[in-house]
């Protein structure tokens, strides 16, 4: 069975859909967290670029930033190897995403809770470190979790831009493999499913966590 | 200069206003070391806000607030330093949920005053063990009745070992049968010669622990005298009208 046939092959372009996912939250998570802070900061220039920002790369259907890094940024002068390219386009767009996340989790803490902080003579840093991000990041995580898991499946975007992962392998496959096409596409679904599962059951359980602490 | 009567908290000129509304009016107060000042007047009458104002978790447009001397900083380390001199206590206690009532009690003396953790937590037992929940200490916030929790929210104020306590309806959103325990503390701290300025609608604690009754309106301070003679003998008609409807049934 063609599946079966091709472990080898499949399994090359999965361990390329995970480095896909790993590095773009490596690189998204940290600018959704600067993204988050500059929207919920008291400087209005700053508040407005995130604004600016979010909802232009929130509203943008991915492929379109994708052919921003593969082609537009070529023509502009910019080179980039291509698993460099899908990275910054996976980041790029999913980074809002994240910050959106974070941002309700730090709107969801109660107003109290901060000014009780200054109260008791904390600095602005303190009562963000001490009090307002530990009671946030407990609503956050799971969202987050959502995201990745919206960006496992976005990686997919990548493979009709010279990536080889599991989209791509699915087409090289079809391609060789015509009478088995529902086969080779389930065996696609399967190792997409083996990352998504387990992230959906980590947001769950911590969503439970959190849940029994309040 | 730390002499009972000195002045410890001086608003002089004080102004502030929503859009329209003109929250606090030209407010001249003194607040003497050791004095217990109760404020009441009817909802929007600015008393909340004075009393917010006073550890700048409202701003003010114009005028000044001193305390101790040292003009309110406008923001920053300064502003930080002078916040841990004054205690405060929320209507909704605003305990840190993520927190047990031991951390509560001690997050402030550990990263503001840099105490060490064993000097903030024999300090912090002492005060729990003082405000009556001292068996509590190792419990989530969540799982204390409202005046346990506000009563840990005194504590946390007076682990900084603040010169003055602000006190916004402390009793306000606790079920009548814990208002007592609540008011308990604050009589006993008021004994022991803390400073107090007090928003309440509690009329019993302003009679037994008050020095002196400022009653609010429209923000403005309409009457500023002793609970006896502002109970007995208002002068106002604002505060007679008030007063005849809070004490009518």
């Amino acid at each position: 069975m063609v599946i079966f046939d091709n472990l080898p092959l499949y399994f090359e372009a999965f361990l390329q859909t995970l480095s896909l996912l790993l590095l773009a939250t490596l690189f998204a998570l940290p600018l959704g967290v600067v993204i988050a802070a500059m929207r919920i900061s008291p400087v209005g220039s700053l508040r407005a670029t995130a604004t600016v920002y979010t909802e232009i790369l929130r509203n943008t259907p991915l492929v379109l930033v994708f052919i921003f890094c593969f082609v537009v940024l070529p023509i502009l002068g910019v080179v980039l190897p291509f698993m460099f390219s899908a990275v910054l386009a996976l980041t790029l767009y999913t980074a809002p995403f994240f910050a959106e996340a974070i941002r309700s989790g730090v709107n969801g803490v109660p107003v109290g809770q901060a000014e009780a902080a200054r109260s008791v003579g904390m600095t602005f840093g303190q009562t963000v470190t001490l009090v307002v991000l530990p009671q946030a990041i407990r609503s956050v995580v799971p969202p987050l979790i959502n995201v990745m898991i919206a960006l496992t499946k976005n990686t997919s975007i990548a493979g009709g831009f010279f990536i080889f992962e599991l989209f791509g392998s699915g087409r090289r496959l079809i391609n060789a493999n015509g009478d088995q096409v529902i086969a080779v596409l389930v065996g696609v679904a399967i190792f997409y499913l083996l990352i998504t599962i387990p992230l959906g059951q980590l947001a769950d359980a911590l969503e439970r966590r959190v849940a029994i602490k309040r | 200069m730390n002499a009972p009567g000195t002045p410890l908290v001086v608003l002089d000129h004080v102004n502030k206003h929503y859009g329209e509304l003109h929250v606090l009016n030209d407010i001249d107060l003194t607040i003497a070391r050791g004095e217990v000042v109760v404020v009441i007047g009817p909802s929007g009458s600015g008393k909340s806000t004075l009393c917010r104002a006073i550890n700048r978790l409202e701003t003010i447009d114009a005028g000044t607030i001193t305390i101790d001397g040292q003009p309110l900083p406008s923001e920053g380390a300064a502003l930080a330093q002078l916040r841990a001199r004054v205690g405060m206590v929320f209507q909704s206690f605003n305990l840190f949920s993520h927190k047990t009532v031991l951390q509560n009690v001690t997050l402030g003396p550990m990263k503001v005053a840099k105490q060490s953790k064993a000097e903030a937590e024999a300090q912090a037992m002492k005060l729990l063990q003082r405000v009556g929940v001292a068996n509590q200490a190792s419990k989530m916030p969540a799982q204390l009745s409202g005046g346990q929790q506000q009563r840990v929210a005194i504590a946390r104020a007076l682990a900084m070992r603040p010169t003055v306590m602000l006190f916004d309806e402390p009793t306000s959103a606790l079920d009548p049968e814990m208002i007592n325990e609540v008011l308990e503390v604050m009589v006993g701290l008021a004994k022991d010669g803390m400073t107090m300025i007090v928003v309440t609608h509690e009329m019993g604690f302003a009679r037994k622990a008050a020095d002196r009754v400022i009653f609010m309106a429209d923000g403005r301070i309409v009457e500023d005298a002793t609970p006896a003679e502002f109970f007995d003998h208002p002068k106002s008609d604002r505060a007679k009208d008030f007063l005849s409807k809070i004490l009518a049934h």
